[in-house]
């Protein structure tokens, strides 16, 4: 198809009658990457309608009426409110509950993260590239394969089944050392330290309030990613927590979707599937630009 | 990996990275200088450990103990006496564990399931993501940034819930997937053990791709334009540009992308538990190795075993990554 586009541009002839066709492609190579995009976007974006469409049905229009269109009627609110009210309100708590171990996990995480990265950054102690490595090392563990041994080690601990459980292992992050460090190389420079050191600043000052404000775009991006990584979790807190007050919102709908064989409450897991997503779509709409320069560290050349 | 990623962060710092030999006396400053400097290296150093500290400390807890913890378990097991009536000791049972894990029959078609899930679906992903990605970035494309949004907004979707959507569009009665395959005459069973493995893969594929393509796109964002349009001038068509200069630019980010892949088909377990409720006849208790490790440790409480099979996926994970990443870069450079 491409080839197709130079030879129709050569065809036009030596005046340039078509430079729009030039820099935008024939229309032929136009309409079937449109076509394709299109249908990639169709596979990405219809499992999502058809969750919004069937949160808003009875449980009789769930398997009544067509899946990809609204029912008889229009049922959001009554499912939300039940859904609030199943198991006496396990819903909410479990939403506070995620908030908590993401917010707060994150949170901690950036900061303890962002003093690693930028000492690995601006320090060079001797050993240097051998912490680092073994930080980049960690970040090739597969999470599951340490939840096992954290779990045992939690047990004779005596934190099994506390909140402690899961936030401790949620504000360690080696990819966000990985980015501080970048960032800290690429956003921080060197002058502007010694500058500061001139002036009589010490050293963790000038991290607090030098460093860590020009760092600050980083410090979303690792909060971000971070936050996501945790809310997604499902191992972990699947071993660590017994009781399902301390559950986060994974673990609550895991437990209602293996319920359906005995009880046939779909409607809710639907609805609390869709109530589950909300947050989180929404924090990536509003925060776009943060994410492109995790995306890109990376991408980075390696 | 750890010598191919650092070299990256180091260059930008690494005029900086001289400084403490020389301070630390491999040059030959005045000799009146020399006790201060040293003292203010020192400090430094200070200073650089504090930063670390609480990192490091952490790190270690869950890190590096726990790993340490689960090859020390590995290397044990529990003794129960034959009328069970004093109290099971454990005792040293060298790589008997070890033995076990590998004459373990559910543990070899563990293996084999997620390595031939592997095989078909990390290819299918990134070669979906790479076209993707070439595509939003080709001169052809409109609505870009549309596109970019919706190929992401799975990333947002936790995977337990993404297993939890698709399962609802597997199941008869509700789905209108099935319906349709009805009405056209197929009658498709997501459940099936023939089908098991595909409907997972899909959901896989549906929660990562649209997040790979932004990676590798974002990546050929960052190449600059002058080498295409050299080529342009030159008469090179689209197509030729993609593949004898943008591919071969993007093969660090493939290989980036290839390795977080081999790792996620390793620890497979999220998708497949979600969907055992409903497809308890494909779906066995140990499916995966991770789910094999869990139903070990928490159905037969066994931890010892669980701890040997966590040991062997993880330096699995860990050579076929390193493998991967030599195997990808040879040649380069």
């Amino acid at each position: 198809m491409s080839r197709q586009s130079t030879t129709e541009v050569r065809g036009s002839g030596p005046v340039r009658v078509t430079p729009r066709a030039g820099r935008r492609g024939s229309p032929a190579a136009q309409l079937s990457t449109m076509v394709l995009l299109l249908a990639v976007a169709g596979y990405f974006l219809l499992p999502v309608w058809w969750l919004v469409v069937s949160a808003t049905k009875s449980n009789g229009d769930l398997f009544g009426t067509n899946g990809f269109w609204f029912g008889s009627s229009i049922r959001l609110a009554d499912n939300a409110a039940k859904v609030f009210h199943h198991s006496d309100g396990a819903f909410s708590r479990w939403i506070l509950n995620s908030l908590l171990y993401s917010g707060g996990g994150a949170l901690t995480a950036t900061l303890i993260a962002t003093m690693a990265g930028y000492a690995l950054a601006k320090y060079p102690f001797r050993g240097r590239e051998g912490v680092f490595g073994v930080i980049i090392g960690a970040v090739l563990i597969p999470p599951p394969l340490l939840a096992l041994p954290l779990y045992l080690l939690a047990s004779t601990a005596g934190v099994v089944n506390t909140y402690w459980s899961v936030l401790i292992p949620s504000v360690v992050t080696p990819f966000g050392v990985y980015l501080a460090r970048l960032y800290a190389a690429a956003s921080v420079p060197d002058e502007l330290i010694d500058a500061a050191r001139v002036d009589g600043a010490g050293e963790l000052r000038i991290f607090f309030t030098v460093a860590l404000r020009l760092m600050s775009p980083a410090l979303v991006t690792i909060f971000l990613f971070q936050f996501v990584g945790i809310w997604n979790n499902f191992f972990l807190p699947l071993m660590m927590l017994a009781d399902n007050k301390l559950w986060p919102l994974t673990l609550g709908l895991y437990f209602w979707n293996s319920q359906l064989r005995n009880q046939p409450w779909y409607d809710i897991v639907v609805t609390g599937s869709l109530i589950s997503v909300v947050p989180l779509a929404i924090a990536f709409l509003a925060l776009q630009r943060y994410w492109r320069s995790g995306l890109s560290a990376g991408s980075l050349k390696s | 990996m750890t010598g191919q990623v650092e070299s990256t962060p180091a260059s930008p710092a690494g005029h900086g990275r001289s400084r403490p030999t020389s301070t630390a006396g491999g040059g030959r400053p005045a000799a009146g200088r020399r006790p201060a400097r040293s003292k203010l290296a020192r400090r430094r150093n200070r200073t650089a450990g504090l930063l670390l500290a609480p990192f490091a400390v952490l790190f270690l807890a869950v890190f590096v103990v726990p790993i340490g913890y689960a090859v020390y378990q590995s290397l044990f097991r529990v003794q129960r006496s034959g009328l069970g009536l004093e109290p099971p000791e454990t005792v040293f049972a060298g790589l008997d564990n070890y033995t076990r894990v590998f004459a373990d029959n559910s543990f070899l078609t563990s293996v084999g399931r997620v390595v031939l899930f592997g095989l078909v679906q990390v290819p299918v992903m990134l070669g979906l993501a790479l076209l993707l990605a070439l595509l939003l970035d080709s001169r052809v494309v409109r609505l870009g940034r549309f596109f970019r949004l919706t190929y992401f907004l799975p990333f947002a979707i936790p995977g337990v819930i993404a297993a939890v959507l698709w399962s609802f569009l597997y199941v008869p009665g509700i789905s209108p997937l099935v319906e349709l395959g009805e009405k056209a005459g197929a009658e498709v069973d997501f459940f099936s053990a023939d089908m098991i493995l595909f409907s997972i893969g899909n959901i896989v594929t549906w929660s990562w791709t649209g997040y790979n393509a932004l990676i590798l796109y974002t990546a050929l964002r960052s190449i600059p334009r002058e080498l295409f349009e050299a080529a342009e001038v030159d008469g090179c068509s689209g197509f030729r540009i993609a593949w004898h200069i943008k591919i071969p630019l993007l093969r660090p980010a493939l290989t980036l992308t290839g390795v977080f892949s081999i790792i996620g088909t390793l620890q497979l377990f999220g998708e497949p538990m979600v969907l055992r409720p409903m497809a308890s006849a494909a779906i066995s208790n140990s499916y995966t190795p991770v789910m094999l490790s869990y139903q070990a440790a928490f159905g037969l409480n066994d931890y010892n075993f669980a701890a040997a099979i966590g040991v062997v996926l993880a330096l699995s994970t860990f050579v076929l990554s390193y493998g991967f990443l030599r195997l990808s870069t040879r040649g380069s450079s």
